[in-house]
């Protein structure tokens, strides 16, 4: 651990580097937040202002005049639903895959690996026909109930509940306990960091979700946030001021939620990779 | 997706089953059969109607000719016309040259930063993990934006910079120009591919046996000897993890040829993710977007399979 310490060229260079390449990745960021200040004419020159000399609140009124804070509200339903149904479908899946024994659980599990393994994408589009079948076509339900049935979260959650002690379960069970009672006195409470994790993860994905949403959704008060600053993208294509504004209101509240959870998240990242 | 995953396929189904040191009845084993499918039955109607139905759905539909006004079984007829569709070879190419760049990139990349800062302090750690991690949480659309307007031949920032310095004449416009295109894509979804690998990398190498690690250097290693006989192998299966994510996420890169370029200039940008919906939403050719669909399925699988080999033998 010494020669962490010492102040060897390489490692003068690497500190050098990390910090440009830390300025290179937080500046789109910075850029997406001035922006949104700054008023046409600045925007617009040939000459770009580096920090917002005369800030105004101008591209906001413009983008509250559109039905932008509806598709926050949207976005927070379709995430925050998202989340539950999730968090709360897989841990009894993730705990009857990892403490049950049961016929055909093989089978099911390695259904469900090899469906991790395909791209999500390829099977959006029989879904658009499934949804439009089911009557859910341009309803935020459309884009929810399939991020629900992505496996990844039973996975995840089979990891986490592998590690409950078998002795535990069978003492409660001989202490009388029924199957839900062991489920919420015993698993969900040792389960918890697990579901965290699942809950942060489920709700970024979803709310990042442009494909999805880009083909479940039409009607301009049924959009997402994301699908909203690509309409505007689409129409308006030079007004970055706007553009900017909707990045500013789609990208903050999701930086807040990472930033207060952040630990819970690099803990899934990894529990959903290595163990197991 | 996870390692696990593919160390239980590489052990061919092999799953570990709680112990139970008794034999046990008949009744009891189907009791808990019962139970347990109570706790599967939330998980199972979502996994089955919206992930298992479209993908049966997909395959059968890639053998007809489907629109919205025909719906004919023409066998391999999608799959035939795919071979002789110029676009869609182009997309293929497209989409290889996007992984075969960034796949690579992102690996040494991520695995640089990782080694570069798992030593630090808490604070330091976990504020470049953030930093990295931040264009994967914007989201790829406020992403996109930006970047969009960075790249724009009048008022952005790249064309400033570089006329400032001198090293250009004039703007450049560097999504409307079919030679810089593509590599304004790889840049972009470089930024957002590289924060799970920082992360995995940060755990993977705190994870190194530190033993191994003090008796080389007592041996005498350099600090690159250590990393290649001792680090490198034991972060294999995330560098393994890592690959087969990276490579998944890069063949199915659409929201960046979306909302920059829509496959263009001239079709130097097209993707088969893009095409398919081209193809879907714009064509209105149902079945042979799925048959694309498919095939890019089995590329995919073909790609992973092959990093997992090379990487096993190692």
């Amino acid at each position: 651990m010494e020669s962490a310490k010492k102040w060897t060229p390489y490692k003068i260079i690497t500190v050098i580097a990390l910090a440009v390449m830390a300025f290179l990745f937080l500046f789109p960021l910075y850029w997406i937040v001035t922006g949104s200040l700054k008023d046409a004419a600045t925007i617009n020159s040939a000459t770009p202002q580096w920090f917002p000399l005369a800030p105004t609140l101008d591209n906001y009124v413009r983008l509250f005049s559109k039905p932008a804070l509806k598709w926050l509200f949207n976005t927070v339903f379709m995430a925050v639903a998202a989340m539950v149904l999730t968090c709360l479908t897989a841990s009894l899946a993730g705990y009857a895959l990892a403490k049950k024994r049961f016929t055909g659980r093989e089978l099911l599990f390695s259904l469900m690996v090899c469906a991790m393994a395909l791209p999500k994408q390829v099977i959006l589009i029989p879904l658009l026909k499934e949804m439009a079948f089911f009557g859910l076509h341009d309803t935020i339900w459309a884009v929810i109930l399939p991020t629900v049935g992505w496996p990844f979260g039973v996975f995840l959650m089979k990891q986490f509940a592998e590690n409950i002690p078998t002795e535990m379960l069978e003492a409660a069970r001989i202490d009388g306990a029924g199957e839900v009672l062991t489920f919420t006195k015993i698993v969900f409470p040792m389960i918890k960091p697990g579901v965290g994790a699942l809950a942060i993860f489920t709700f970024i994905n979803s709310w990042n979700d442009y494909f999805l949403q880009l083909i479940m959704l039409n009607s301009s008060t049924n959009l997402t946030i994301s699908l909203g600053i690509a309409k505007m993208q689409a129409e308006m294509a030079t007004d970055f001021g706007l553009i900017m504004a909707g990045a500013a209101l789609a990208a903050v509240p999701i930086i807040v939620v990472f930033l207060m959870f952040q630990s819970y998240f690099t803990q899934g990242i990894t529990m959903g990779a290595v163990k197991g | 997706m996870s390692v696990a995953l593919f160390c239980k396929l590489k052990e061919k189904g092999e799953v570990k089953v709680a112990k139970s040191t008794q034999p046990r009845s008949k009744v009891l084993a189907r009791q808990e059969t019962f139970t347990a499918y109570m706790f599967l039955i939330p998980s199972l109607f979502f996994f089955i109607t919206f992930v298992i139905v479209p993908m049966v759905m997909c395959v059968f539909n890639s053998f007809f000719d489907y629109t919205s006004t025909s719906f004919n079984f023409i066998g391999f007829g999608n799959y035939v016309r795919m071979f002789q569709d110029e676009i869609f070879m182009r997309a293929l190419k497209n989409t290889i040259l996007i992984v075969v760049v960034s796949v690579p990139a992102v690996v040494i990349f991520s695995l640089w930063v990782a080694s570069a800062i798992y030593k630090m302090s808490n604070f330091a750690l976990s504020f470049y993990r953030c930093v990295f991690y931040l264009p994967v949480v914007t989201g790829s659309v406020a992403v996109t934006v930006v970047w969009k307007w960075m790249f724009n031949k009048y008022t952005g920032l790249f064309n400033y910079v570089l006329n400032s310095a001198g090293l250009i004449e004039e703007n450049i416009s560097w999504l409307g120009d079919e030679r810089f295109a593509i590599w304004c894509i790889i840049i972009i979804l470089f930024t957002t591919s590289i924060g799970q690998p920082i992360v995995l990398y940060v755990s993977a190498l705190g994870n190194v046996d530190k033993t191994l690690v003090e008796a080389a250097q007592v041996d005498g290693a350099t600090d690159l000897q250590t990393f290649w006989k001792i680090k490198w192998p034991s972060i294999m299966p995330t560098t393994l993890y890592v690959l087969v994510i990276t490579t998944i996420n890069s063949f199915q890169c659409f929201a960046l040829i979306e909302l920059l370029t829509s496959g263009g200039p001239n079709n130097s940008t097209q993707t088969i993710m893009y095409y398919i919906y081209y193809v879907v939403f714009k064509l209105d050719q149902f079945g042979y977007g799925n048959a694309m669909g498919v095939i890019l399925a089995i590329i995919i699988a073909l790609f992973s399979a092959l990093q997992f080999k090379l990487g096993s033998e190692n």
